[in-house]
């Protein structure tokens, strides 16, 4: 098999504005979901209701012990069952930040348990009301600590958002496949699809790495 | 102002305090000494409420810090009444523990802003007349990292009197300190301790600090109050056996 060149430039256009857009859009939309909904988690987890603590805890321990591929396929296909309809990427991007977030949280977790006790000792003998230490003490050392972890997990999502193509969203390894199916020929479209994952991954770990040396853990 | 009846503070099987009784007036300035482990600055935590008594009570100003009254019965204390006690009182920590992210003018300002609904223009006026007066008046935006041991201390000084705390627990403030960084420290709270009627509780290791700023001296030992009396008798002619041997044993440090 010879590499064509010639359709190589004919496909290129196609993946990587149609493509790469929803492949963008999904992990961006799944890193923030993933990011905001982790970060409550991690504050419920805490709560010293058991009521409140206990089902937050179990339901995360479930998302982290079951396939992100089965959680698409019933939150696509069962959902719309029980009358929630939605777009199929709209729909991606909710599973992988639910997927996600059962980990962020624990990156939270993480991050607000390395706090050091003085600063809450500092803030109590202040007499700060409870939720402004968490607001403006505890919560911007937590989150900074955890950047490093996030932008990994970021990394993550994103090199994970193939797998909605099982769901009908058409990214850029989703429209790789189907380009290939066309000619039955994966060569081109797949290596082009693999290429463009790795052109972002490696700067985005360099830029994590960087991070991870300037915040100093 | 302060009162201390039969405190009993335990950690697991430890006992640090053994029905410890004491009293300060308004005003007065007491320092503690003895040491380490003899539980001088579980007293200055308790107070601040950072720890529990296992038994017994304080009260400060007239008021029970760990219980309170509702309708005639005696209640742990929930929130709402610590932080109407904690209002009275301030606390420099040995380690600053300033809040790295914020700058200088904004750790001073956080706590009025936010726990005594002070407006922020106002509060920052203030932090700007504090830290004057601790000699930082050109750091105000500067981050705390960028600032030495003895800075970082005056802040939080600056920090705690930003809150007219009327009492002040100072606990081993100048330990963390490079010696030279130290006078500079002692100084500052010198003033502050001569110039207003400050309640002042002190842990610290620093004799000659000591007998300057306090009234009264109480040696601990064990999680007991071995003597109390004014610097001058306590450092020059001690009663006790044991202050003897502590004050040698600090004095050939």
């Amino acid at each position: 098999m010879i590499w064509d060149w010639d359709w190589t430039r004919e496909i290129l256009p196609e993946l990587l504005t149609q493509g790469l857009l929803v492949t963008v859009q999904a992990t961006l939309g799944g890193a923030v979901l993933a990011f905001v909904l982790g970060l409550f988690v991690a504050l419920l987890r805490r709560s010293r209701n058991p009521f409140v603590s206990r089902p937050v805890g179990a339901v995360m321990e479930f998302i982290r012990s079951t396939p992100l591929l089965v959680q698409l396929f019933v939150v696509y296909y069962v959902l719309p069952d029980f009358g929630v309809k939605m777009t199929a990427l709209m729909t991606g991007i909710i599973g992988l930040g639910l997927h996600y977030a059962s980990y962020t949280s624990e990156v939270y977790r993480a991050g607000i348990d390395g706090v050091p006790k003085g600063q809450w000792e500092a803030a109590i003998a202040l007499n700060l009301p409870r939720h402004w230490i968490w607001i403006s003490v505890v919560l911007p050392q937590a989150v900074r600590r955890s950047l490093p972890a996030l932008g990994n997990y970021l990394i993550a999502i994103f090199k994970e958002s193939p797998q909605l193509s099982i769901i009908t969203v058409v990214d850029v390894v989703g429209l790789a496949r189907e380009l290939g199916s066309e000619r039955f020929r994966y060569l081109e479209p797949m290596t082009v699809a693999g290429l463009f994952f790795l052109l972002v991954a490696i700067p985005a770990s360099i830029f994590v790495r960087r991070l991870e040396r300037r915040l100093g853990n | 102002m302060i009162r201390f009846d039969k405190v009993v503070k335990r950690f697991g099987d430890l006992t640090v305090l053994r029905e410890l009784d004491f009293h300060v007036r308004p005003g007065e300035r007491v320092t503690l000494i003895g040491p380490s482990g003899s539980g001088k600055t579980t007293i200055l935590r308790l107070l601040m409420t950072l720890e529990r008594v296992t038994s017994g009570t304080i009260d400060v100003d007239g008021q029970c810090l760990s219980h309170m009254k509702r309708g005639d019965r005696l209640v742990p204390a929930d929130e709402r009444h610590l932080r109407r006690i904690r209002k009275k009182i301030g606390m420099v920590f040995q380690q600053f523990n300033l809040f790295p992210n914020m700058n200088v003018l904004r750790n001073i300002t956080e706590a009025p802003v936010r726990s005594l609904g002070v407006p922020r223009e106002q509060a920052e006026e203030k932090a700007r007349e504090l830290l004057e007066m601790v000699g930082l008046a050109d750091k105000a935006l500067e981050h705390p990292s960028r600032l030495s041991g003895g800075q970082q201390q005056r802040v939080a000084i600056a920090r705690a009197l930003a809150m007219e705390p009327e009492v002040l627990l100072l606990d081993e403030v100048t330990s963390a300190l490079d010696p030279e960084l130290v006078s500079g420290v002692q100084d500052l709270l010198r003033d502050i301790a001569h110039r207003g009627d400050l309640t002042l509780l002190c842990v610290t290791h620093e004799m000659r600090f000591a007998k300057d700023i306090s009234h009264r001296v109480l040696m601990f030992d064990q999680g007991r109050i071995v003597e109390d009396g004014p610097p001058e008798q306590i450092f020059s002619e001690p009663a006790h056996q044991r202050t003897r041997e502590f004050l040698q044993a600090v004095l050939d440090a």
